[in-house]
């Protein structure tokens, strides 16, 4: 049986590192990841974990050892946060489409300038197309559960691709919490080892990252799309044998009071939380309100945000990243997107808030709820709005 | 040595692991200095390529050129990669996770890919003492998109972004010494190469393969189409780097200097020079200036062998 430790959630991270026997970690330090890949630097050290821990001399490298240690079929571990997600950048097209599947924890942290440690989602909005399988996680629990399923589902024969766990920086990476951490047979039971089916090897010789002329190029990109689609069949089956296995369930859209609701918040990370408890007050106060948290953020639900948005009036949606000069925030765009050819759609407003780890409270997320349908009713001459800025 | 010349060659690989049949320029020194160091490298190896000439004219989808496990991935992190290909097969190794022993490492790259833009990737990976073979095709400047100078072109010499004109004699800076660059990590072994010399460039990859820890070669690569020389001269301007002393045959063992390939006399610059079309623009003062520096480097270089 698994135990409930107390423990802060970079540990708990580390820890499933250590559960599923990395081979290889690479990393570079960087607030607030900095925990998760020094408690690995010690399990190794300790000779807890197997492993060969890379201290690299930058993110950029950090994501290209890990490309090397994939590609020779090593089972390979990173984590970064925000400059370093941007370091990487275009090192994460080639693990993704190289096939190559790389394990990495984002601490999601805003972007300079001006310079902030603190949490946002604007690093992981940055990243968006680069092919790789994304999943958000809201509390430590699920950070620890995801990342157990990210190893199985980004090395299913059927997938091989790489896999971002997104964990909202300070607010889960440097909080405890009680988190049952599974046991190491029931860990070994639920992810099978690493078997990359072509490996470097000079067994049997291949050529990996070749380049493509014109002739080849949009076919080796659509490959590569339908395969990121058909992964959502693996990460639901996945998450479908992780509920059996565990007890706890996971899908690409969870809701909570949301199938009566008239109207819905959209949330995404740690905010969640802190959301479902202001969708509890307004309840009790009679309001029909319900909350939708985006789980898998590539490849997008598109089926799930449509079935679960049907019967709604309206839909805010809470983003933690900018769009300079866009339309809005980059997740109520595509939610606009994937609802716009819907015959029967609800109102969708827009909101930006918690950048650069700006705290909303439970009021805070009333107030949001409570001024998106005003919106709604009252439309606005704004594509969005920023919650609490001070102009 | 002399007594083995002829028997030599005959102990030489006969296979090609980087076969016929690539896009390279017609008198490439640089294809020719892969094969040689292919033949040293052998069988049971795996290479990590940066972005550069090779990549480009042995890899185009479908067909390759490399008959040894080859992987490609962007520009400037040739030596990053390398790192986990090396970490990767040494823990696969102690886990008993895979059936391939002993297996070596060599990143190969550009100048661009080396003094350049993968510099802090190189040094990475050297101060973290990976046991990895590092080959530098140095051919001066940026040839894959069309000669533009690096931190590697000759002082002097006209590219497509250092051009010679009424204001300005090409390059202006003096090529940046990677060997030194390269040695100062501490490594087991460093030296340089020249596919002109051809038993000496596969005996150091040898040696470099099997190291003790990261060994670093900078291999004068003569590119006909950079430099602006007949493709059939390119053997010639090899030998003549060497013995003018612009570019020295030399290895460092363990912080020890060892010549290579003695030069009883230097033949002057303009031996080299002459015969390139990069240098044609230069007048005699700056030939005369560029004649004190390679003396002077020379002159260092002897004093620090042993």
């Amino acid at each position: 049986m698994a135990k409930r430790v107390g423990t802060e959630v970079s540990l708990a991270v580390a820890d499933t590192v250590k559960l599923v026997n990395a081979d290889v970690i690479s990393a570079y330090p960087i607030t607030p990841q900095t925990h998760i890949v020094e408690h690995l630097a010690e399990l190794v050290a300790n000779g807890e974990l197997d492993a060969n821990f890379i201290p690299v001399e930058s993110e950029h490298s950090a994501m290209s050892a890990c490309l090397g240690s994939s590609a020779v079929g090593a089972r390979t571990f990173t984590a970064t946060a925000g400059q370093g997600l941007e370091l990487m950048h275009e090192v994460l097209y080639v693990a993704s489409s190289m096939r190559l599947p790389i394990i990495m924890t984002v601490a999601n942290r805003a972007l300079s300038a001006p310079l902030s440690v603190w949490g946002d989602h604007s690093d992981v909005m940055a990243v968006r197309d680069t092919g790789w399988i994304q999943i958000f996680v809201e509390n430590g629990q699920e950070a620890v559960d995801n990342l157990l399923c990210a190893f199985r589902i980004g090395e299913d024969p059927r997938v091989l691709l790489p896999v971002m766990v997104h964990l909202d920086g300070f607010y889960l990476t440097h909080v405890i919490e009680p988190i049952f951490m599974p046991e190491q047979s029931e860990v070994e039971n639920f992810v099978p080892p690493n078997q990359y089916p072509l490996p470097l090897d000079p067994n049997n010789p291949v050529s990996m990252g070749c380049f493509a002329p014109p002739v080849i190029y949009a076919e080796t990109k659509w490959a590569q799309e339908v395969n990121l689609r058909a992964s959502k069949d693996v990460i639901l089956e996945c998450w479908n044998e992780f509920g059996d296995q565990f007890q706890r369930h996971y899908s690409p859209v969870e809701s909570y009071h949301s199938e009566d609701a008239r109207v819905l918040l959209l949330t995404m990370g740690s905010f969640s939380e802190t959301a479902s408890l202001a969708i509890d007050n307004m309840r009790n106060a009679g309001k029909n309100v319900g909350l939708l948290k985006l789980r898998l953020w590539r490849p997008f639900p598109f089926d799930e945000i449509r079935q679960a948005a049907r019967n709604a009036d309206v839909l805010i949606v809470l983003d933690r990243a900018m769009s300079p000069g866009g339309p809005g925030g980059p997740v109520c765009s595509e939610i606009k997107a994937a609802l716009y050819q819907e015959e029967k759609r609800p109102k969708v407003v827009s909101f930006i808030g918690g950048l650069g780890g700006r705290d909303i409270t439970i009021e805070g997320f009333e107030e949001i709820i409570n001024k998106g349908i005003e919106i709604s009713e009252k439309g606005s001459n704004q594509e969005y709005e920023i919650f609490g800025v001070r102009e | 040595m002399e007594k083995y010349a002829v028997y030599v060659p005959r102990l030489v690989n006969k296979r090609e692991n980087f076969v016929p049949g690539h896009r390279a320029c017609i008198g490439c020194g640089e294809a020719l200095a892969v094969r040689l160091a292919c033949k040293s490298l052998g069988e049971n190896v795996i290479i990590v390529n940066a972005t550069g000439c090779m990549e480009i004219v042995a890899s185009q989808i479908p067909y390759t050129s490399w008959r040894v496990p080859w992987i490609h991935t962007i520009f400037e992190n040739t030596a990053a990669v390398a790192s986990g290909v090396e970490a990767g097969l040494k823990i696969l190794s102690s886990k008993g996770k895979t059936t391939s022993k002993n297996v070596k490492i060599a990143a190969i790259a550009g100048d661009g890919a080396t003094s350049d833009i993968g510099l802090q990737a190189l040094s990475g990976a050297l101060e973290r003492r990976h046991n990895l073979l590092y080959l530098c095709f140095d051919n001066e400047a940026y040839m894959n998109t069309g000669i533009q100078r690096s931190s590697s072109t000759p002082f002097g010499a006209s590219t497509t972004t250092s051009p010679a004109g009424k204001k300005s004699i090409g390059q202006v800076s003096w090529k940046k010494n990677m060997p030194a660059i390269a040695a100062a990590h501490n490594i087991p072994y460093v030296a340089t190469a020249c596919p002109s010399y051809p038993f000496d460039l596969m005996a150091k990859v040898a040696k470099g393969l099997n190291a003790e820890g990261p060994a670093y070669i900078h291999i004068l690569s003569i590119c006909p189409t950079g430099w602006r020389t007949a493709p059939d001269l390119t053997i010639k301007i090899g030998r003549l780097a060497v013995e003018t002393g612009i570019f020295p045959l030399y290895e460092i063992e363990n912080g020890e200097y060892k010549l290579s390939v003695k030069i009883p006399e230097l033949r002057p610059v303009t031996d080299y020079m002459n015969l390139q079309g990069r240098f044609r623009h230069l007048s005699d003062a700056t030939i005369e200036e560029i004649q004190q520096r390679v003396n002077e480097e020379y002159a260092k270089l002897m004093e620090k062998i042993v």
